[in-house]
């Protein structure tokens, strides 16, 4: 199947194979912890028990039919559903690097500039480009210009967009194309130097071709960043992912290394979906 | 039997279409007569037949009283200081019919409608905006808050001489602040304050929540994504709906007659004695001033020119507030968007 997709969409990662990582080992450090996780909306239950452990500098893949919680359970990981009225985390416990994300004396604002965020929909500023991404750390209270241009600079190259908007920085960030928009997001989100950065669904609106660039970044993204995809493209998760973390209604069915999931789950129900017989 | 049903069908959407276009055009005709009535009419008082065309002394002196007689056969219509300088040139006992008002212009009541309006959309804008922005993005969905915004609909449909009299009360005479531009702006402030409040808060919520998230995902804090991220895109919608409020507090009457005008005030705002009591004067206003010269006075063929006047110059300011309302909001439109 991932070689199928192969054909069909020239992609400049190198082959699966040599982007598996080692198999997970018994005592890896973890940067996110869920601990028994049940989520509701109001009354509406959506997570169910859920036990999952992210590990650094690696990307992991939440796969899943739609609805089945995968975006709830990225969006606990900087409490983003914190906006939402009535939802809240009924049981259980999101740790980052041990420290509960929900303890009192953790400030929201410094969680979220550790735990950066990509979302479905590009949702660039009406600004610049340039200040799209120095948005992030004007609100920190940067001000000092060359400090700005360096981050500026750095954070689009690391996001390889730098030499397509090089000479046009102070234009609008609308002037972008679909998949350029996306690029710029990260490259926000870069510029504060987060540790973990959520993406929930970046490629959907995506052309295969801008597809394939985000997925290069988010390949490389993998050696300075905890990176966590939600997505919906299984051949994007197997392509870019070291660990996959299958869901369906609410509940973690299987979680370990992607070349296991995908080539030989221990689970009926993931082999099921991989295969696309359901979902 | 089906040929019958069709004939049926046609006739009825055939009236119904001819109801629905009568009922525009009647809307159409009546606006068209109202404008030409006033406009003809208004015209006349504003315009003059000579260089420079305009009726300057209507756009530069207060109102006055005009005095009307014969001497040797001709007729003359005076003003008070025109009346003054022929009798000081003509040294006759002459019997002069005078008409209150009737003379001189209105330039003392657009400067009162104008600083009235600049007040109350000042402190209006000021407590609406902050009250939308509270309401749409800090409040959750409580009982309370649907409370609020229960009332804010029934303030919006408190008629405006309820609110003349509430300022009345609450201003002129518990705050002891008298007939004074300070009573004025609060009340008209007041009374187009749920407006504002529903116009902004539409403007709140036409900005993306894809902006919000983002920012808030960047370690902003909520009111930083607000003050660089949301409210700089809500301004000028919020301004372009608002300017249509504006027209309303240039053209009440109800909620001046107790609290800020004057129906004849010789001295111009900026002739007080010292600044701080700037704000504690009434004012002569456009509305108010129609609504004198059409009712307090003994009407006669020589109280139209003036009350067409002063209609048309409100109607001209409206119409010309309303422009700018549109003008504004293509410009932003056009720099804008998502």
């Amino acid at each position: 199947m991932v070689v199928m997709e192969k054909e069909q969409i020239p992609h400049p990662a190198p082959p699966l194979e040599l982007q598996k990582p080692p198999e997970p080992e018994p005592r890896q450090p973890v940067m996110i912890r869920v601990e028994d996780v049940d989520f509701c909306y109001g009354a509406h239950q959506v997570l169910f028990d859920v036990n999952l452990e992210i590990p650094p500098r690696a990307v992991t893949a939440f796969i899943g039919p739609s609805g089945c919680g995968k975006t709830t359970l990225l969006r606990c990981f900087n409490r983003m559903n914190d906006l939402i009225d009535g939802a809240r985390i009924s049981a259980g416990s999101v740790r980052l690097e041990g420290r509960d994300i929900h303890a009192p004396e953790v400030d929201v604002v410094d969680l979220r500039r550790r735990v950066g965020m990509v979302f479905q929909k590009s949702n660039p500023f009406p600004k610049s480009i340039y200040e799209n991404v120095a948005y992030g750390l004007r609100v920190l209270g940067v001000n000092k210009k060359a400090r700005l241009n360096e981050a500026v600079e750095k954070s689009l190259r690391a996001s390889a967009l730098w030499d397509e908007v090089k000479d046009r920085l102070d234009t609008s960030a609308y002037g972008l194309s679909g998949g350029q928009q996306q690029r710029l997001c990260i490259a926000r989100a870069l510029a504060v130097e987060p540790e973990v950065i959520l993406m929930d669904e970046p490629c959907s609106a995506l052309d295969p071709i801008a597809t394939a660039k985000v997925e290069e970044l988010i390949y490389q993204l993998r050696e300075n960043f905890t990176i966590v995809i939600v997505t919906h493209n299984m051949q994007q998760a197997g392509r870019c992912s070291n660990y996959t973390a299958f869901f369906y209604l609410g509940r973690l069915i299987e979680f370990g290394a992607t070349s296991k999931i995908f080539s030989n789950p221990s689970e009926r129900r993931t082999e099921d979906y991989i295969t696309g017989r359901f979902g | 039997m089906i040929k019958a049903r069709r004939a049926r069908n046609r006739i009825a959407q055939t009236t119904a279409f001819w109801l629905f276009r009568f009922a525009t055009y009647a809307i159409l005709a009546a606006a068209t007569y109202i404008f030409l009535d006033i406009g003809i009419k208004g015209s006349r008082t504003l315009f003059t037949t000579q260089a420079p065309f305009i009726n300057v002394p209507f756009f530069t002196q207060g109102p006055q009283t005009l005095f009307v007689f014969d001497y040797e056969g001709k007729k003359y219509t005076l003003s008070d200081r025109e009346f003054r300088a022929w009798k000081a040139e003509h040294p006759v006992e002459v019997e002069a019919t005078s008409v209150a008002y009737s003379a001189g212009g209105v330039w003392p009541c657009i400067v009162g409608t104008g600083l009235l309006v600049i007040g109350s959309m000042v402190f209006a804008l000021a407590v609406g905006i902050c009250s939308a922005i509270y309401l749409n993005e800090y409040s959750q969905n409580t009982r309370s808050i649907r409370l609020i915004r229960i009332a804010i609909l029934n303030l919006a449909g408190v008629p405006s001489i309820v609110f003349g009299l509430f300022g009345f009360g609450l201003f002129v005479i518990f705050f002891h602040w008298n007939v004074s531009l300070l009573a004025g702006w609060f009340t008209l402030g007041l009374m187009i304050l749920p407006a504002i409040i529903t116009a902004s808060e539409e403007s709140l919520r036409a900005v993306p929540n894809g902006l919000r998230e983002g920012s808030l995902a960047l370690g902003a804090t909520k009111w930083q994504t607000i003050r660089k991220n949301v409210l700089p895109y809500a301004v000028p919608g919020i301004l372009t709906s608002s300017i249509l409020g504006i027209g309303r507090v240039a053209g009440e009457t109800a909620p001046i007659m107790f609290t800020a005008a004057y129906a004849l005030r010789d001295e111009m705002p900026w002739q007080v004695q010292h600044w701080t009591d700037f704000v504690f004067q009434g004012v002569m206003a456009l509305p108010y001033h129609i609504y004198v010269v059409s009712s307090k006075i003994p009407q006669n063929e020589y109280t139209e020119r003036m009350q067409y006047g002063a209609a048309c110059i409100l109607l001209l300011l409206v119409f010309a507030i309303a422009l700018a309302s549109i003008v504004l909001r293509e410009r932003t439109r056009k720099s804008l968007s998502w």
